[in-house]
């Protein structure tokens, strides 16, 4: 009954972001902080991220491919198919709900245990959709964190296979080319888009209607990691299972 | 002036606010008085419509809250002030900001026309040459002068404090009410205040009423509060060592 209260209180949070809405010129501003907290901010741990791992994806199938009729290729095969369809959008966006989704929870939880979003609704302005609204128009630039994020996982995989001696460039180049589905990536982003909104708006609850003091604010983020994460993995599975089944 | 009749609220089942009556009045400082748990904070919250009473009226200048529409109950809300207990600044804006906030929200005056205003309501709290700290750099004193400042920074009809010297030193207290008082005055406004401090009764009690249990026990004015005979009253009143030997004192006759 629980959970069903806090989906059920989870879509009503959804309803009233989009009601009422703050200001634009003060909107504005707020969807460029957030730009930069967010999106910006992130750039940095996903690009070190992304590179580091697709070195890794290539340097584990190099080192795994001993049978000499499998092509060499398929190093650079393998590394664009995971990184494309699930490193990239999902595990990064895992990562991001650590991330992006505990700053968006404690911040929010901070005001609420302070009393500002009291303040806030005192004022006579919509506190959901002065949190939360700037959040979800903020998170739809993560797909270009993602599309970073693909680019450098593959450079990633070039480097530790191409400088490791393990493929010949041309062959890492023709590997990547083989069998290239484009709408691979449209499901790439597809995701990204869902995950973006998700790694808003479910942190957002959780700091909203957290309850409590300073302690309760980082069980909080905690709570709000382990969930963000089980709807990313679950919509991933739908989605996979509808676009690519 | 508001009015507040028969007001009933209840959570989970229990009863906080028992048929409250009671009338705050214009240019007065209104003092909701009580043990904690006697219902202040519910009855401050009803209202500011941060909680929908179950029974009973609020009146707003003879108006009920509960017939205003929407846009009505939004210009209701431009015209409150709230000092809220901890300040509840926004701790990712400057002391400017912070006073600029409402005035960006719902004026559509120029930047500069809205900074002088700011300028002149830091000058009345005492606070020019803050302009530019964050909340985390000013002592508690001074937020709470912040959150005066952003509370009238848009000429409220209606100022609501909550326990506004919570957590500071007498000094600062009696500066913190005196100022309240004296924008009260000033400004020609109603205001509210919910306190447990005995001193802000004896230097600013205007109009007060004493809450237990959720029933309005007792209501009166600072000089009325220490003659009363009224058991419920006498015992929160002279709950402290300091005023039971201002009334031995009394009773003696020094």
């Amino acid at each position: 009954m629980n959970y069903l209260h806090s989906i059920g209180e989870y879509f009503l949070m959804l309803k009233g972001t989009f009601h009422r809405m703050t200001k634009t010129s003060v909107l504005r501003s707020l969807i460029f902080k957030e730009i930069d907290d967010l999106v910006i901010g992130s750039m940095g741990i996903v690009s070190f991220l992304s590179f580091f791992i697709g070195a890794v994806v290539a340097l584990q199938t190099a080192l795994n491919l001993n049978n000499p009729l499998i092509p060499k290729s398929l190093v650079a095969y393998a590394a664009r198919q995971s990184i494309i369809l699930e490193f990239a959008p999902t595990f990064i966006s895992i990562i991001m709900a650590g991330k992006v989704g505990s700053y968006i929870t404690s911040s929010i939880g901070s005001m609420n245990v302070t009393e500002q979003i009291d303040a806030l609704e005192v004022m006579g302005i919509n506190s959901l959709n002065y949190l939360i609204f700037p959040k979800i128009i903020a998170m739809l630039f993560y797909p270009f964190v993602i599309a970073i994020s693909m680019f450098l996982g593959i450079l990633g995989a070039y480097t530790a296979a191409v400088l490791g001696g393990f493929v010949p460039p041309d062959l890492f180049v023709q590997g990547l080319q083989e069998d290239f589905i484009p709408f691979h990536l449209v499901y790439a982003f597809i995701k990204t888009f869902l995950f973006a909104f998700i790694l808003a708006t479910v942190p957002a609850y959780h700091g909203y209607y957290m309850k409590g003091g300073a302690l309760e604010v980082g069980e909080a983020s905690t709570t709000s990691f382990v969930w963000t994460s089980v709807v990313i993995i679950i919509t991933n599975y739908v989605v996979t299972q509808l676009l690519l089944s | 002036m508001i009015k507040v009749e028969d007001l009933h609220k209840g959570f989970d089942g229990e009863e906080i606010l028992k048929g409250i009556d009671f009338t705050f009045e214009r240019s007065k400082t209104n003092l909701i008085i009580g043990q904690s748990g006697s219902g202040k904070s519910v009855l401050l919250k009803c209202m500011l419509g941060l909680f929908t009473p179950e029974k009973g009226v609020i009146k707003y200048d003879g108006k009920p809250y509960n017939q205003f529409t929407e846009d009505e109950r939004k210009d209701l809300s431009k015209q409150i002030g709230m000092v809220f207990q901890g300040g509840a600044l926004f701790d990712s804006m400057t002391v400017e900001e912070n006073v600029l906030f409402p005035l960006r929200m719902f004026t559509k005056k120029k930047k500069k026309e809205n900074l002088e205003r700011v300028r002149e309501v830091l000058e009345r709290v005492n606070l020019d040459g803050s302009e530019k700290k964050m909340p985390s750099e000013i002592s508690g004193g001074m937020q709470k002068r912040v959150s005066i400042a952003r509370a009238i920074v848009n000429r409220p009809k209606y100022l609501f404090c909550d326990e506004p010297n919570s957590g500071l030193d007498p000094k600062t207290a009696t500066v913190i009410d005196n100022l309240i008082q004296e924008i009260t005055h000033e400004y020609d406004i109603t205001t509210i205040i919910i306190t447990h401090d005995m001193n802000s009764v004896l230097e600013i009690g205007e109009n007060i009423a004493f809450l237990k249990d959720g029933v309005l026990a007792w209501k009166g004015d600072k000089s009325q509060i220490f003659k009363t005979d009224d058991e419920t009253v006498t015992d929160f009143v002279y709950s402290s060592n300091l005023f039971q030997k201002v009334r031995k004192a009394q009773q003696q006759g020094l």
